[in-house]
């Protein structure tokens, strides 16, 4: 097969709604200019949200504070489980209370670089703008963030920076910030301002002349689909690691809600910028049914190595130092350690691939806490990354105290996903966007610490203002009602699909097609791909996908819970857009961040961008069934930060 | 390794279940228990029967979504492990093993090992929360927090709502999990101005739902996080001060 660059120039019509100004003033003059939504008319409307991460539960929170009518709904059985709980490293911030120079500029510059000038400058100002709000929220919260000996918030530092500005809550951090952000919601649900559906799957976006209605869910546990109508609907769904199958994400992530809004009309932004996260634990074995993350944050403590001979059998620490080679520390003196993800994962995979890889199968490089441990004493470790230690030990049965960890490259998180403007709309009026589920902050890769910033920030500082703005059209207007034709057909389409899964009657089942697509994906379109690769995938991803369909084995009815059809529609989905991501990386012909093509590269291997050609937002519209998406750009401008080859050296 | 498996199944809320045998080969002792549970689903899937439900999604313990008794254990032999980071290697060829949901009036069977768990987020409505809208807080370090209490109140806070203190208890009581929320937000400065009145709700709340705690500490060892008792100690203190003398009135802590 083979493929052809795809058709299309930069997009007029896809307005990111930029406001004017220096950069430092753009987000009050937006503020100032939006429409408000006066406090009295607030209760007049409603609007439904997706998901109860830290993106969703912020935002309903919020919206439900400002006396919005709000409707939550989550495939959770509860709020407080969403996939944010497992962060564990930490939230950035600009406060800069070590005094170390770090400022709203700096971590508006660091984003940008890191996310290799693949993202919106005024979108990441905001954010550095906004993240130091974050903090003061959730310490008011209750959030147990560390704190030094004199009762003061303490910070790390974390990959990509070289400043301290990582706040953190033992290894748990998204633990702590979603516990709160789930308990301001359960303060809204309580007083009754926000009702909570759990264990719902959203399973359609409804749109009604050009804009968002409503949406369709189906009850996990009696298969009831039914329908809801508001006045604006706010997806914030996660990411779609989980197309790989293995990766550090809960098993139930998936890309669903954002696919479907994504048929009904939402652009869906670069797909193929996807993050493989340096450090996690190997797989062991076949059965393996996920990867577990051991913190970047270990970085700052641990120091990476392999043995400088392949040939070497020797247990890790009968090695001498003479005989390893601290490969990060080694290219990139300035950062070592501590260089962005990206960076360090194909470091780890060049090593790999060179035959030097440890431990049993040969799939890992080693991170050594014996200098930190011998400078700091065990107890400052264990007080560091004590649950980071023990759940290594639990996986792999060794003592990180004693013995180096093992660690390996994983798929963690996915920067691509629905295009939203300046206010986090997507193409569709009336839906937004929020956290993991959106593309916009991260460009071409993701810092450290910089997801649940975003995610707080999304839900707890930017939407709950711009979502006023289209809400202002819409005053004493009333929902359209659920049994208007564009619901009773979306409802009429979903029982159908459940339908078809329940009767395909074949013989596999559903995790043994995710499996194999996940296979097909790492390969091809995981830490480095080609042009021959991602075509090859190309070729055989449809050919899954339609065995899929043909003999996919879902027993049981729709009428209970019934486990193995909820994952068929998510993998039904994951096929599509795994083709999306393909094209996608395709078509990008050039490297930069997590998109590395081994046909652009500099003569140190390092990704080589391609600023002329590919500074845009590659933004996919949905052309119907059977039919290839259609590519608009959305060009970047870079007026505060300099697009430079990026040096970590 | 080669296991017996005896699996609580049942159709449905309403359905009555009972216990199915269930052979499993070849487990792999790195295999996690969640692991070997997708592999029996797999074979069952291969003979035509139902996959067994089962709740799960993190996977690394921190969630809380997974949680069964194994052999009458909530989440088995290990101690401060959950369900999901429990791994095959704690268990010996050829073992026997009886895998039944949480039991609880207040948790319902919902399918197989699945529970209805929504209690826990009842108590939390009624007054697990600091009341902070979203953009009326403080710089962060206005006041500083002693290290050593931010340090008990994350001890607390650790908490993953699991269910498994539930579950352990003898009488069905949820006093280890009201009592870590409570704990986590009396202790912090930013939590007095709500102590008396969150006690008061959160445990009147737990009452309607949940039996009584009779000190058995149960819950404490099935704890995956290892939640202290003592907690429960200080809440039931709380408790006996917020009524004794409404100190919400005077929003001191007074006695
Ligand atoms: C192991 C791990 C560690 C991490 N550590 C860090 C870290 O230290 N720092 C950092 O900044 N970032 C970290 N990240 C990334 C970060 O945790 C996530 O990007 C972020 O939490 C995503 O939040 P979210 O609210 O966008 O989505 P999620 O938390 O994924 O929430 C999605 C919500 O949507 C709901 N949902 C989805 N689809 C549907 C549907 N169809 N119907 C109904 N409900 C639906 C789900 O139920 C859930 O409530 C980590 C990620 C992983 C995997
Ligand atoms: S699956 Fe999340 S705690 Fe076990």
């Amino acid at each position: 097969m083979s493929y052809t660059i795809s058709d299309s120039t930069m997009d007029d019509a896809l307005d990111a709604k930029v406001p004017d100004g220096p950069i430092q003033e753009k987000w009050d003059n937006h503020r100032f200019s939006i429409r408000l939504v006066n406090p009295a008319n607030k209760r007049k409307y409603k609007i439904i949200v997706i998901g109860t991460g830290l993106a969703g539960a912020s935002a309903a929170a919020t919206l439900g504070e400002l006396g919005y009518e709000v409707q939550v709904f989550t495939y959770h059985d509860s709020a407080r489980r969403a996939h944010s709980i497992a962060a564990q490293g930490g939230i950035n911030a600009a406060k800069n209370y070590p005094n170390d120079g770090d400022s709203i500029f700096r971590l508006f510059y660091d984003t940008v670089k890191g996310g290799d000038f693949r993202s919106r400058e005024a979108n990441v100002y905001r954010l550095a703008q906004v993240s130091n709000e974050i903090i003061d929220q959730a310490t008011a919260q209750g959030v147990p963030f560390a704190r030094d000996y004199g009762g003061l918030l303490d910070n790390r530092s974390f990959g990509g920076a070289q400043v301290s500005r990582t706040f953190y809550a033992r290894g748990q951090t998204g633990q702590q910030l979603l516990l709160g952000a789930y308990q301001a919601l359960a303060r809204q649900v309580g007083s009754g301002q926000v009702q909570l559906h759990n264990r719902i799957e959203m399973l359609d976006v409804v749109v009604k002349e050009g804009r968002a209605v409503g949406v369709v869910v189906r009850d996990l546990i009696t298969g009831e689909i039914t329908s809801h109508s508001a006045h604006a609907v706010v997806l914030a769904t996660g990411g779609y690691t989980n197309v790989y199958f293995l990766s550090t994400n809960a098993m139930a992530c998936n890309v669903t809600a954002a696919w479907r809004a994504h048929h009904k009309g939402a652009y869906f932004a670069d797909p193929c910028f996807t993050q493989i996260h340096p450090t996690c634990i190997p797989a062991s074995d076949e059965h393996q049914s996920k990867l577990t993350l051991m913190s970047e944050s270990l970085r700052n403590d641990g120091r990476i190595w392999v043995p400088k001979d392949r040939e070497d059998a020797r247990a890790p620490n009968d090695i001498p130092e003479d005989d390893r080679d601290y490969y990060l520390e080694r290219q990139y003196p300035a950062f070592g350690n501590l260089v962005p993800r990206d960076v360090a994962a194909r470091a780890a995979m060049r090593v790999i691939d060179s035959e030097r890889g440890i431990g049993p199968l040969e799939n890992g490089v080693y991170l050594d806490f014996k200098n930190s441990i011998d400078r700091l004493g065990e107890g400052t470790i264990e007080e560091r990354y004590g649950n980071l230690f023990e759940m290594y030990e639990r996986i792999t049965d060794e003592d990180p105290y004693s013995v180096p960890m093992r660690i390996y490259p994983a798929p963690h998180y996915t920067m691509g996903g629905v295009w939203v403007d300046y206010n986090l709309q997507t193409t569709i009026p009336g839906l937004y966007a929020l956290g993991e589920a959106n593309f916009s902050d991260h460009g071409a890769n993701r810092l450290g610490a910089s997801a649940l910033m975003q995610g707080l920030a999304d839900g707890y500082f930017v939407l709950p203002y711009t979502i006023g703005d289209y809400l202002a059209d819409w005053l004493n207007t009333e929902p359209v009602p659920t049994d208007d034709p564009a619901f009773t057909r979306a409802e009429a389409d979903i029982a159908d699909r459940t339908k078809r899964f329940l009767d395909i009657g074949g013989t596999r089942s559903v995790d043994w097609f995710h499996r194999e697509l996940g296979k097909i994906m790492i390969e091809q379109c995981g830490i480095s791909r080609s042009r021959e690769g991602l075509e090859k995938a190309l070729g055989e991803i449809p050919a899954l996908e339609q065995e899929f369909w043909n003999d996919l084995r879902v027993l049981g009815d729709d009428m209970s819970v019934n486990q193995s059809l909820e994952r068929a529609g998510r993998v039904a989905d994951f096929f599509e857009l795994a083709q999306l991501m393909c094209r996608d990386a395709l078509d990008r012909e050039e490297s930069c961040g997590g998109h590395f093509r081994i046909e652009h590269q500099t003569e140190e291997g390092e990704a080589k961008r391609d600023d002329e050609n590919f500074s845009f937002v590659s933004a996919w519209e949905w052309s119907g069934e059977g039919e290839a998406q259609h590519l608009h750009k959305e060009a970047l401008a870079f007026e505060y930060v300099k697009p430079t080859q990026r040096s970590y050296k | 390794m080669d296991l017996t498996l005896r699996v609580w199944r049942q159709a449905g809320p309403k359905a009555a279940g009972d216990f199915k045998t269930y052979h499993v080969e070849d487990v792999s002792r790195d295999a996690s228990f969640l692991e070997m549970l997708d592999q029996v689903n797999e074979a069952l899937n291969a003979q035509g029967e139902e996959p067994i439900a089962f709740d799960h999604d993190c996977r690394e313990g921190i969630c809380g979504m997974c949680g069964v008794m194994i052999n009458g254990t909530p989440h088995g032999p290990q101690r401060g492990t959950a369900t999901c980071q429990l791994h095959m290697r704690k268990f010996s060829d050829g073992d026997m093993i009886t895998v039944e949901p949480w039991r609880a009036a207040a948790f319902p069977v919902l399918r197989d090992l699945v529970v209805d768990r929504s209690p826990f987020d009842r108590i939390i409505e009624s007054g697990g929360y600091i009341t902070a809208p979203t953009g009326s807080a403080p710089d962060a370090n206005l006041i500083p927090v002693p290290k050593d209490a931010v340090d008990s109140a994350f001890d607390a806070a650790a908490c993953i709502g699991c269910g498994a203190c539930v579950a352990a208890c003898p009488n069905s009581a949820a006093n280890l999990f009201t009592a870590a929320k409570i704990a986590h937000l009396n202790l912090l400065p930013q939590g007095q101005a709500e102590r008396w009145n969150r006690t008061v709700a959160m445990v009147e709340t737990m009452e309607e739902w949940f039996g009584s705690c009779t000190n058995h500490g149960e819950c404490e060892t099935a704890c995956p996080q290892e939640i202290s008792i003592d907690f429960i100690a200080w809440m039931n203190a709380d408790y006996v001060r917020a009524q004794f003398k409404n100190p919400s009135k005077t929003g001191r802590d007074n006695l």
